[in-house]
């Protein structure tokens, strides 16, 4: 590692130790969502880690990134993923939105004074996203967008929505991503879902009754929305996957602490050649994922022609372990692992869904093969 | 004006310290390093003072190891203008005599207004070196301050003692010290640390500032021993016979703890 990259993820660490570890327990329990720590992460330069820095990013690369939010994760996973969704929103309109655009929306989002959220998942569309039905049709210079997403992220609390909908014919080309700024008319939320984890930030329906905006808020040309929605994909699952990485770490390290102190049949646990065994592969697991993550990235910095199947495969290949290494550090915990006091449980639960998210780790499989099949 | 911040790399407070019996010197593998907690704070009255006013320059001043660098930069990604690093094996293990001359011909060489020290460091803790430079700079000395008060032409603040708080102020050039009481300092933000790298950085000899580390003609300390700490011993363990209480009130009146 660089001395500056050392240097980046040292301010992460200070501000992770500082800010959120000490608060994640009681986020998840309250069902807390820290808008006031999101601000000062955006001091740090967190809000658009990879934006361009003349609107206020950090001009930063997706190794750097990558690294960034795996120590932020092992401070509070949950917020380290909103962190990262809002990375993708903030780069999405620094990377497809024209200057006036970029002038309106990139300085708040880099500040982390305006949060971002991204509107993809219908509740009739999910792993099938081209199928959305969501609707902006065109009235003069405005749009009129109806139709209800599902499952946003940081829904309700941020200020700028980038939405995916559809401006033409069925299927991946009739889709355009348009800004819907909060407040318009029209646009309202659902109640905040009841989750498994991922408790310390908002997971809501955007609903749109005839949400007029200019056509002017809409991202790179009409069409163009499934294709800049997937941009966004490639960093996010990345981003997502270094979370989990994170995450895991941290229930790693407080497995090793514990099994080493706490004895059984009169030893250690740590003397049971089981027992180091798991660990052995816990670590493996994790060290093989990190690496699978920092080729992805690595691609993605290049601008690779194959960045799309070696994103999804770290992602599938990265959650998938750091789920497994977590569980396995609650299970090495005994009862204990399944207090809340210890924070091994809530990591479980709040790693679960980045399997789920972000395109499902089945859809991550679908994206590995069919570039496979096609090669031959 | 320009404002010289000392700044003292030291083992993180967290890890054990240890002294090496062989050379008698801190063991700065035995634990991470970091900037010493007082020196950010330290730094952090410079920064405040540059934010308020114009033409303020900070400048980070360090004689430390050459691997400390990396620590130095920290400052700089904090908001300092420029570091000097002295680095030179000949001035390990420098005893405080030794340290402050150095010091004294680096910050004489960049030029000052004001030097800021910590009161204490963490690891040395010597807590005199202030007075000293202000000795061999010739120019007035406040020390302990709890709060400091900066204008063009001088520098106040609260001394507090055990039993009052003093007012005290200099005109300028002065040195002074700050203790734990001022505001801890910022946080290096990325934008910072990348602009870190461009900044001045100069790296300094014994030699280049004239001055001789074996110079016998200069009252020097001896360090003539040096032992490991004594292992804690147990301590009293009073069972309660019923009578616990009265012999938990025994044992603290015949040690003169009650
Ligand atoms: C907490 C949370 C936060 C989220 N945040 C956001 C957000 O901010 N923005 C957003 O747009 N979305 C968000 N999502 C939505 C998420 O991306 C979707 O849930 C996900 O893409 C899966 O879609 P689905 O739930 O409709 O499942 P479905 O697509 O119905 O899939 C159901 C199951 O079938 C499998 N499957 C589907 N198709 C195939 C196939 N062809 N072959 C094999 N298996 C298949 C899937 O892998 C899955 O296991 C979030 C979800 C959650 C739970
Ligand atoms: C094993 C050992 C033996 C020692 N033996 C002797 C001895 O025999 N005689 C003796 O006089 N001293 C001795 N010392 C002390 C050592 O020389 C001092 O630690 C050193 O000179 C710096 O003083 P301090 O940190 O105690 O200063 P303090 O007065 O406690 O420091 C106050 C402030 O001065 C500044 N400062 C201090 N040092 C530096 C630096 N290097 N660069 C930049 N700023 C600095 C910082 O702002 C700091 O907060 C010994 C130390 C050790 C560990």
């Amino acid at each position: 590692m660089t001395e500056e990259r050392e240097a980046l993820i040292a301010a992460v660490r200070e501000f992770a130790d500082a800010e959120l570890a000490p608060n994640a327990a009681r986020w998840d329990a309250e069902k807390h969502f820290p808008t006031d720590t999101l601000r000062r992460a955006g001091a740090l330069g967190l809000g658009g880690v990879y934006v361009r820095e003349d609107f206020g990013g950090s001009g930063l690369t997706r190794s750097d990134a990558v690294a960034m939010f795996e120590e932020l994760a092992k401070g509070d996973t949950a917020i380290a993923a909103y962190i990262s969704i809002h990375n993708m929103v903030a780069w999405m309109i620094d990377t497809f939105g024209d200057d006036v655009q970029r002038e309106r929306w990139v300085p708040g989002l880099t500040e982390m004074t305006d949060l971002g959220s991204y509107c993809l998942t219908e509740p009739g569309a999910g792993s099938d996203a081209a199928a959305i039905t969501t609707s902006a049709s065109r009235d003069g210079d405005d749009y009129v967008i109806n139709g209800v997403k599902q499952f946003v992220s940081g829904a309700g609390s941020s200020a700028v929505y980038v939405v995916m909908a559809r401006t033409g014919e069925p299927g991946a080309k009739g889709i355009s991503a348009i800004v819907v700024p909060d407040g318009t008319p029209g646009l309202s939320f659902g109640r905040n879902e009841q989750k498994m984890g991922w408790n310390a930030q908002p997971t809501r329906q955007v609903v749109f009754e005839d949400v007029r905006v200019p056509t002017t808020n809409r991202l790179g040309a009409e069409g163009d929305g499934f294709g800049i929605a997937m941009r966004g994909l490639n960093g996010g699952r990345l981003n997502i996957a270094a979370c989990s990485l994170g995450g895991a770490q941290w229930a790693l390290e407080r497995a090793l602490g514990y099994v080493r102190e706490r004895e059984t049949f009169g030893a250690p646990l740590a003397t049971n050649q089981s027992i180091m065994f798991t660990l052995a592969d816990m670590e493996t697991e994790l060290q093989a994922a990190r690496a699978l993550l920092e080729r992805a990235a690595a691609k993605l910095d290049e601008g690779a022609s194959d960045v799309v199947p070696a994103c999804a495969m770290a992602k599938r290949f990265a959650t998938d372990a750091a789920f497994n290494v977590a569980n396995t550090a609650l299970q090495l915990h005994g009862g204990y692992g399944y207090l809340h006091e210890y924070g091994i449980e809530r990591v479980v639960r709040d790693l679960r869904v980045h399997q789920i998210l972000e395109g499902t780790n089945e859809i991550m499989r679908l994206i590995v093969g069919r570039d496979l099949v096609n090669r031959l | 004006m320009k404002i010289i911040v000392l700044v003292k790399e030291v083992p993180d407070t967290y890890g054990e310290r240890k002294l090496d019996l062989e050379t008698g010197l801190a063991d700065r593998a035995a634990s991470e390093s970091v900037l010493d907690e007082i020196s950010e704070r330290a730094l952090e009255v410079a920064l405040a003072h540059a934010g308020s006013a114009d033409g303020v320059e900070v400048v980070l001043l360090s004689m430390a190891p050459e691997s400390a660098a990396a620590t130095i930069r920290k400052g700089l990604a904090m908001g300092a203008a420029s570091a000097v690093h002295i680095a030179d094996p000949a001035l390990a293990g420098a005893d405080l005599g030794l340290t402050a001359r150095t010091l004294a011909a680096a910050i004489r060489r960049t030029g000052f207004d004001l030097v800021i020290t910590g009161n204490l460091s963490t690891d040395g803790s010597g807590g005199v070196l202030a007075a000293m430079l202000a000795e061999l700079l010739e120019v007035p000395n406040a020390t302990a301050l709890s709060s400091v008060e900066i204008t063009a032409d001088s520098v106040s603040g609260t001394r507090s003692t055990d039993d009052r708080a003093m007012r005290v102020s200099a005109p300028l050039p002065a040195v002074i010290s700050i203790t734990e009481a001022l505001p801890d300092a910022r946080l290096p933000n990325f934008k910072g640390i990348m602009a870190a790298k461009k900044k001045p950085f100069e790296t300094l000899t014994a030699a280049d500032l004239g001055i001789e580390p074996q110079d016998l003609s200069v009252a020097s300390s001896i360090m003539t021993a040096i032992a490991e700490k004594p292992p804690r011993t147990a301590g009293v363990k009073i069972t309660d016979e019923g009578d616990g209480g009265t012999k938990i009130a025994e044992f603290l009146i015949e040690n003169r703890l009650a």
